[in-house]
This record gives C-alpha cells, structure tokens and sequence, in this order.
C-alpha cells in the first residue's frame, strides 16, 4: 500500500520536498519503515534519530502503520 | 479550554494580549516568559531564524502541555504563543504567560511549559548566518 509522508526540518531539505508517497505492506512496524525509508533515501542516514507521528500523534517503534495513515517525519525539534 | 490560549501564527507576538489572557482577580501573581532572537550562535552572527512548523499537531502539542501545566500546577490560566517564518534579531519567537493566586506556581508553570514545548512541539528553526545556514539541533 501507499502511504503519505510529511517531512519537515533537515529531512525536508535532504529529501527535497516536503511530502512524498511510499510503497510497504500493511502492519509494517514504525522501525522497519525506517528502515525502508532510509534504504530509499540513503542520505538520511546520520539523521536517522527522527521520531515518527501518525495522524498528529507521536508513535513508538512497534506501531502498526495502517492504510490511510499519515506518517510525519519529525526531526529533532527546535522551537521556542 | 477557556483557561487555555494556543496560537501558531506568521503575525508578530502580542505581548499585551498573553497578559490581558492570562490576568484575573484570583491571581496574586502573573510568570512570563519571553523568547527573544539573539544576535550570536557559538560566536557566530546570526542574521535570521527562520521558524517552520507541522502547525496541526504543533498545536495539538502545545495543548497537551497547557492543559497539563492546568492540572498539575495550582495555576488559573496559561498562553502559549509561538510565531512561525522569517524573525529577526530581537524579534519574539515564543510568548508563555502563566496566572496563579500564588507565584511559585507560576514560575514552576511556565518553566515547565517552555522546557516541554522544546522537546516535543514540531517546530523547528533554521539559523541563517552571513556565511550559511543550519537546522538547529539537527545534526547529531
């Protein structure tokens, strides 16, 4: 399945865009799609610390991504 | 939340509205904090940050700490503003006001509102320097 990604920060810049779609099969862990996404883009490697949100919340490793989730890329975060 | 103010907006920081918000006549005392742009990273001249946010969830997480800060400190009211985009040197990236009858509540409020805000609200900034540009807190 495709799932949409949002990217921001550092990992927005490499990628070179701010949204961007990618293929995995459904009940795929937040740490394999890492995984995955860092194998597609090999540059993210020294940043491979981000965390991921799903639908606006924060997500651990062993979440199960389901069809039509949104999935963000969030950098380590610098505001304030 | 009524006693809670969340906003993420291009428009400059109104210091006056945090205030106004947040005041009332039960509170003895009113902590605010005021982040302000400097001119120096690491002996570097900054020239400017630029500010970018997930504004949905960005919001969402500034809730979640106002409305913890609501149940956990013996507070009345709590803003929590933050601006996105290009500021300058002296301009201000981030307003917290925070009432209580009491000022120990306050202080602890809004210290713990600021310290959370920086670790989990997705905003990040940019620093542009003479000579360059980084994503602050990016590289590992």
């Amino acid at each position: 399945m495709q799932i949409k990604l949002l990217l921001f920060g550092i990992v927005k810049d490499i990628v070179g865009k701010n949204t961007t779609e990618l293929e995995i099969i459904p009940n795929t862990t937040i740490t394999d799609f890492k995984s995955i996404l860092i194998e597609q883009y090999p540059k993210l490697v020294p940043y491979k610390n981000f965390s991921v949100a799903v639908n606006e919340n924060y997500v651990d490793d062993t979440y199960l991504i389901k069809a039509n989730d949104v999935i963000a890329i969030i950098p380590p975060v610098s505001g304030g | 939340m009524e006693n809670t103010s969340i906003h993420v907006t291009t428009e400059k920081l109104n210091l006056q509205a945090c205030y106004d918000f947040v005041q009332d006549a039960s509170c003895g005392g009113i902590a605010l904090f005021v982040g302000t742009v400097r001119n120096l990273t690491k002996s570097k001249e900054v020239t400017l940050l630029d500010f970018s946010t997930y504004k949905p969830m960005a919001i969402k997480e500034m809730q979640k700490i106002a409305d913890k800060a609501l149940v956990d400190f013996d507070i009345l009211k709590i803003a929590i503003h933050h601006a996105e985009g290009e500021l300058q040197v002296g301009h201000i990236p981030v307003i917290i006001a925070v009432s209580s009858a009491h000022r120990k509540a306050a202080f602890d409020a809004c210290q713990y509102a600021i310290d959370t805000l920086k670790e989990t609200v997705p905003i990040w900034k940019k620093e542009h320097f003479v000579d360059g540009e980084v994503w602050v807190n990016a590289h590992p």
